[in-house]
Parts: structure tokens; C-alpha cells; sequence
């Protein structure tokens, strides 16, 4: 278990005033370095899994580890804080804070955890390290400069990957990130999210019900085959 | 540190309508002060509107009645005094000067009051201000007048005009003191007080126009021209009231005893702080409800803050959302959005208080000039500070509404963005 990243047990979640759970998932482990893809069609629980990881919701059974460590163990105020140091989010859309430049939303995990801060400024500034995830990912100069909202949807969800990047995360969960890009940005996107993810030796959660980008992955793990409770439905 | 940032930044964003909310706050806030200041500017001022004097005396009636006709010349005396019991009373040695008036005539519906050229020298208003004149001077002959400055301005009289006294208090009267005019010789400064609408004589010339009268109406077939009047003992049978001044503050109710207990004649003495402060606490309601129609402006426009933040909040689930992705924790979202609340209101209380001052330096000549009333520019007061403090409770509660909102948004939402 040491060598898990993630690592869930008996889990079991119901929303308030469901019959039946939502997840139902006997066992799911995800060790270090590895590029997971996580196929999963819309309401079969994605999300849910997803705020399980991210502490931001607690499972009326069983357990969730990340690195090691037993969310439910953790206070709320702590899973915000773990979340905050080992975890980057990318979501589908709208990922950017609109009064914030494009150079403050990457930096802004960075004020929630010193961890990542600390991280990042012993090498050199927030602003120089952002500016050089932002140029990895094929950002920079004049763009910069522009208001997050005047950004193409592409240049977008490539700022909130360097937001997700900066300060090394152990764990990146990315959400749907390609869905509102057509086909060239996608695999442009992906390859740049692994090379960073290569580099910096982040362990990469991929979810989406996309098939067609299982190859660009080292394993793909359908989330219904995970799920008993979704099994059971169908 | 860095929530506040955010909060600034956000609010930057939002400049216009959060400068519309600061605004309405602003407004109200200088609004709630101001009324508050001339609150007590005119109760202060009222209280002003006699000052130095230490008793007045007159017969015995009711204490604000006294002060009414004596001080605001409303309402008539039930009794006079006689001159002799004035001669003892000011004799009293404790009394250091007097003032002794005489009521009963009018001009064009403005009081006459005779009395002597002490009144000018002794009478004090609003924190011990002398009268002054802003033509001429004090009177000398019998039929010598000093108008109060709302008098010469409302019947455009000049220096050295012939005036003629009407007999009786009403506007209109039959019987006219037309054998005996008065020359004004000097129109006193605005002082926002009774004095401004008074005709002022000599004590002599009210004993002169009234020689050849009986019984309230003019001797048939006896006519003593206004010259042949100087001539005779024009010593006052009567007064209506008198003001005295005391050689010390802790004699003044060992005088008034005096008066009180006085043999001759049923007298009495008050305090006229003491009688002004009764007749204003008759009239506070109406004060009372300006400081509560202003304190509801001060709710309507904290409501008005509310209503915004709230209006905004649903376009900003997903930026909360953003928020907690990055790990904000829900206090963070309750910090970020009642922070804002509360710095709009601590904004808007401080430019109100800016907003008031300057509007007082202003305005301050202006309001003296027309109204006569003095506004003193001071520090806010330790019960203004309370206002104001209330202000700031007020304000963080009703900054924790959006806040709490937020706050169960962000709890629902968790991470999920809603469009």
C-alpha cells in the first residue's frame, strides 16, 4: 500500500435521500508515476469520485488513502489542506478566475499551500516559475498580459494545467479537460499535460468518457468495471 | 492576507456597482451623522437661545410660561411686577446686573419689549455671545428703537425710520401709539433667536406713550404730546419680567429662595436652562423621529448592500468553485465574500464621516448666515462614536449574510462548477 498514490477500499457513497449508493467500489489503486486514464460516462459517478479524492466529500463506508494517508481520518480543514499541497485540479471550462491575470491564476494554489509555495521559491519567485510552466505549455510573451476572459478555451484549460503544475503536486486530476476542445488541441493538450507530468513526476489521473484518447495512456480503467453499484444497475 | 487580496481584486472588478453600493452607504452614513448633529446643534442651540442669565423673574405662573413670554415672547404674563419689588430684588447683594423687560405692544405683529441699555450689555446667547449690532447703536432717548434683525429685514426699515407702536400683542391692531413715533437707531445682528423678531425701547419710552392712558385705552380729551411726556416722571409703575445675573453660580438658589418667599408680591424665579430643557424634552418626538427616519436610511442602504452581494453571489458559485479546487477551505469563501461586505460598509462609514465634515466646513457660514444657528465642528462625540460603532455591528451582521450563503454554496458545491 506504501507504493500507492491513491489507494480505495470497500468504498461506499449515497447522496442524501438515495436509495441505492452512487459508488460502490470494493478496491482501486493507483501507484506512483503512473498516467491513468479513468473512462467513465457522464453520471456514472465521476464527479463524485472525483470530490471523494479531493476530500471536499467523506464516504459513508470504507476508505480513501492518498499518499499514504487516511482522508478520513482528516479534519475538513485538512482535507482542504491536503488537497491544497498534493493535488491540482483541471476541470472541463471555466477553470480561471476572471479578475485574476493569467500569471496570478496559475500562482494562486500557491497561497493556500506554503507547502507548494515553499516548493517553488526555493528555486526562484512564484512569478518566474509560473511564467516558465506557462511557456512549457506554449504560453507566452503578449498573452501574458491579456484579461483570462479574452483567452481562447484552449488557452484557457493550458493555464489551468500550469495552475494544477505549479509547485509539484504529487497527484494531477484532470476532469474532462479536452471536452470543449476539437480534435487537434486535444492531442496537443494531452501530450503537453504528460510531458509536463513527466518531468515534474506527477502521478496523472485522466477521467473522461472519451475512448478515443485511452491511447495516450499507460493503463485505462473503465470506472462501471470499478463500481459494483453501477454493475448491479445495469 | 491573500483572501484580501482576492476580495479587492474582485471587487475592482466589480467597480461599478460595488461604487453604486458605496455610494448609497456613504450617503446614508453622512446622512445619520448630519441628522444626528443638527440634532443636537438645535437642541444646543435652543438651549443657547438665552445664556448668562442666571434667573429670570417674574410673577408667579408656570415656569415654562414664564420663559415662553419672557424669552420667546409667546403667550401673554398673568401678572406684572411691581417696580418697587424690582428696586428690592436687584438690591439683593448677590445680584450683580439686571435686565428688566416690559411686554404688551407690538409693531406690524413683532413684540415690543421695552427695557434698558443694560440689555445690550448684559443679554448673552449661545454660549455667552454678546448682541451686536450690525448698524447703529443702543438706544438714549425715550423714543429711540432697536429692531431685531428679522424684523428690519422683513419691513425693510433703515436707520433713523419713524416707527409708529401698536397698542396690544396682535398682528392687527385698532388702536395705534401714532402721537408718539420712534426713531430706530440701530438693527442688531442675526442671532437665531427670539431676539431677531423683538422691536426694542426704552423702558421710558413704553411709561410715555402709555402716560395719557387709562385702563387700557386713551383719557378722552387728555393729550400729552410726545415732547411734554419727557418732561414728566417717566419711571415704570410696572415691569413684565426680569433677568438677573448673580455674582456666583451657588447663589443662585439661595436668590431664587429670596424671590420665591418674597413678601409683597406673589414672584417667582427659574433657572431657564432648567425651563428650556423641559419645554425642548416637549417637543423631542419630532427629533426622535428624524434620528429614526435616518437610521432606516442606514438599514435601507446596508439592505441595498446585501441585495447586491447576494445578486452577485449565483455568477459567482463557479469562481467559488475555482476556490475550493485549489484548496480554499469553506471559511476561506465566508472570508472573501462577508469581507467585501465589510469593507464596503467600513468604507462607506469613513467616507460618510469625510462626506459630513467637508459638507460642515461648507456649510457652516452658510447655516449661521441664513438660520442663525451655530454649528460647532468638533471631533465626533463618544455618543456618535457609539453611532457609529452600532453602525459597525450592524454592518458585520449584515455582511454574514452573504457570507453564511456563500459559506452553504460552497459546502454543496464542493468542487463542482455550476453554470
Amino acid at each position: 500500500m506504501s507504493d500507492h498514490v491513491i489507494a480505495i477500499e470497500q468504498l461506499r457513497f449515497n447522496w442524501p435521500g438515495e436509495s441505492s449508493p452512487i459508488l460502490d467500489i470494493p478496491s482501486f489503486n493507483i501507484n506512483k508515476g503512473e498516467r491513468i486514464f479513468l473512462k467513465g460516462a457522464s453520471g456514472s459517478g465521476k464527479s463524485t469520485l472525483l470530490s471523494l479524492l479531493g476530500g471536499v466529500l467523506t464516504p459513508q463506508q470504507g476508505d480513501v488513502y492518498l499518499l499514504g494517508r487516511p482522508l478520513h481520518d482528516l479534519r475538513a480543514a485538512e482535507r482542504d489542506r491536503f488537497r491544497a499541497d498534493h493535488i491540482g485540479f483541471i476541470f472541463q471550462m471555466f477553470n480561471l478566475i476572471p479578475y485574476l491575470s493569467v500569471l496570478e491564476n496559475v500562482i494562486l494554489p500557491l497561497y493556500f499551500s506554503p507547502l507548494r509555495h515553499a516548493r517553488v521559491i526555493k528555486n526562484t519567485t512564484a512569478e518566474v516559475e509560473a511564467m516558465r510552466l506557462l511557456a512549457h505549455l506554449d504560453l507566452s510573451g503578449a498573452l501574458l498580459q491579456r484579461s483570462v476572459t479574452e483567452l481562447s478555451v484552449g488557452q484557457q484549460q493550458r493555464v489551468a494545467a500550469a495552475r494544477a503544475l505549479i509547485g509539484q503536486p504529487e497527484i494531477i486530476i484532470a476532469d474532462e479537460p479536452t471536452s470543449s476542445l476539437d480534435a487537434d488541441r486535444r492531442e496537443a493538450f494531452i501530450k503537453l499535460l504528460i510531458k509536463e507530468c513527466d518531468e515534474a513526476g506527477n502521478t496523472l489521473l485522466f477521467v473522461s468518457h472519451d475512448a478515443s484518447l485511452e491511447r495516450y495512456f499507460d493503463h485505462c480503467i473503465n470506472l462501471d468495471s470499478l463500481n459494483h453499484s453501477a454493475q448491479v444497475v445495469s | 492576507m491573500a483572501i484580501l487580496q482576492l476580495a479587492l481584486k474582485s471587487l475592482w472588478n466589480r467597480r461599478f456597482t460595488a461604487g453604486l453600493t458605496l455610494l448609497s452607504i456613504t450617503l446614508s452614513v453622512a446622512l445619520l451623522l448630519g441628522v444626528e448633529r443638527l440634532r443636537n446643534e438645535s437642541r444646543s442651540s435652543f438651549a443657547n437661545t438665552i445664556s448668562g442669565t442666571d434667573l429670570i423673574v417674574g410673577a408667579r405662573s408656570g415656569s415654562i410660561q414664564l420663559l415662553l413670554y419672557s424669552v420667546f415672547r409667546i403667550g401673554n404674563p398673568t401678572n406684572n411686577i411691581d417696580w418697587q419689588s424690582y428696586q428690592a430684588i436687584i438690591k439683593h447683594p448677590n445680584v450683580k446686573w439686571s435686565i428688566p423687560i416690559t411686554l404688551g405692544d407690538s409693531h406690524h405683529g413683532f413684540r415690543v419689549m421695552g427695557t434698558t441699555p443694560d440689555y445690550f450689555k448684559y443679554y448673552r446667547y449661545s454660549r455667552k455671545r454678546p448682541l451686536q449690532f450690525q448698524n447703529g447703536k443702543p438706544f438714549t432717548d425715550v423714543y429711540d428703537a432697536v429692531l431685531g434683525a428679522e424684523v428690519a429685514e422683513q419691513l425693510g426699515y433703515q436707520l433713523d425710520q419713524k416707527i409708529v407702536i401698536a397698542h396690544g400683542a396682535g398682528k392687527v391692531s385698532l388702536i395705534k401709539h401714532d402721537n408718539k413715533p420712534f426713531t430706530v437707531v440701530g438693527i442688531l445682528n442675526k442671532t437665531g433667536t427670539p431676539v431677531d423678531r423683538a422691536v426694542h425701547v426704552d423702558l421710558r419710552g413704553i411709561e410715555a406713550i402709555h402716560i395719557d392712558w387709562q385702563g387700557g385705552s386713551p383719557t378722552p380729551g387728555m393729550r400729552i404730546t410726545a415732547d411734554k411726556a419727557k418732561q414728566l416722571d417717566l419711571n415704570p409703575k410696572t415691569i413684565t419680567a426680569a433677568m438677573l445675573g448673580l455674582s456666583s453660580r451657588i447663589s443662585t438658589f439661595k436668590v431664587r429662595h429670596y424671590i420665591n418667599n418674597y413678601r409683597e408680591e406673589p414672584l417667582q424665579a427659574i433657572l431657564p436652562g432648567v425651563a428650556l430643557q423641559e419645554l425642548w424634552d416637549m417637543m423631542a418626538v419630532a427629533e426622535k423621529a428624524l434620528l429614526a427616519i435616518s437610521l432606516f436610511v442606514v438599514l435601507v442602504g446596508l439592505t441595498g448592500m446585501v441585495t447586491a452581494i447576494l445578486t452577485s453571489l449565483n455568477e459567482r458559485r463557479r469562481e467559488m468553485a475555482i476556490l475550493r479546487s485549489v484548496g480554499a477551505r469553506p471559511a476561506h469563501i465566508l472570508l472573501l465574500i462577508s469581507g467585501e461586505a465589510i469593507g464596503l460598509c467600513l468604507l462607506g462609514i469613513l467616507l460618510g464621516i469625510g462626506l459630513l465634515y467637508s459638507l460642515l466646513f461648507i456649510g457652516q457660514p452658510l447655516i449661521e448666515s441664513h438660520y442663525g444657528l451655530f454649528i460647532n465642528i468638533d471631533w465626533p462625540s463618544t455618543y456618535e462614536f457609539g453611532l457609529l460603532g452600532i453602525l459597525l455591528l450592524a454592518s458585520l451582521l449584515v455582511s454574514l449574510i452573504p457570507g453564511i450563503r456563500a459559506y452553504r454554496y460552497s459546502l454543496a458545491d464542493g468542487m463542482t462548477i455550476r453554470l
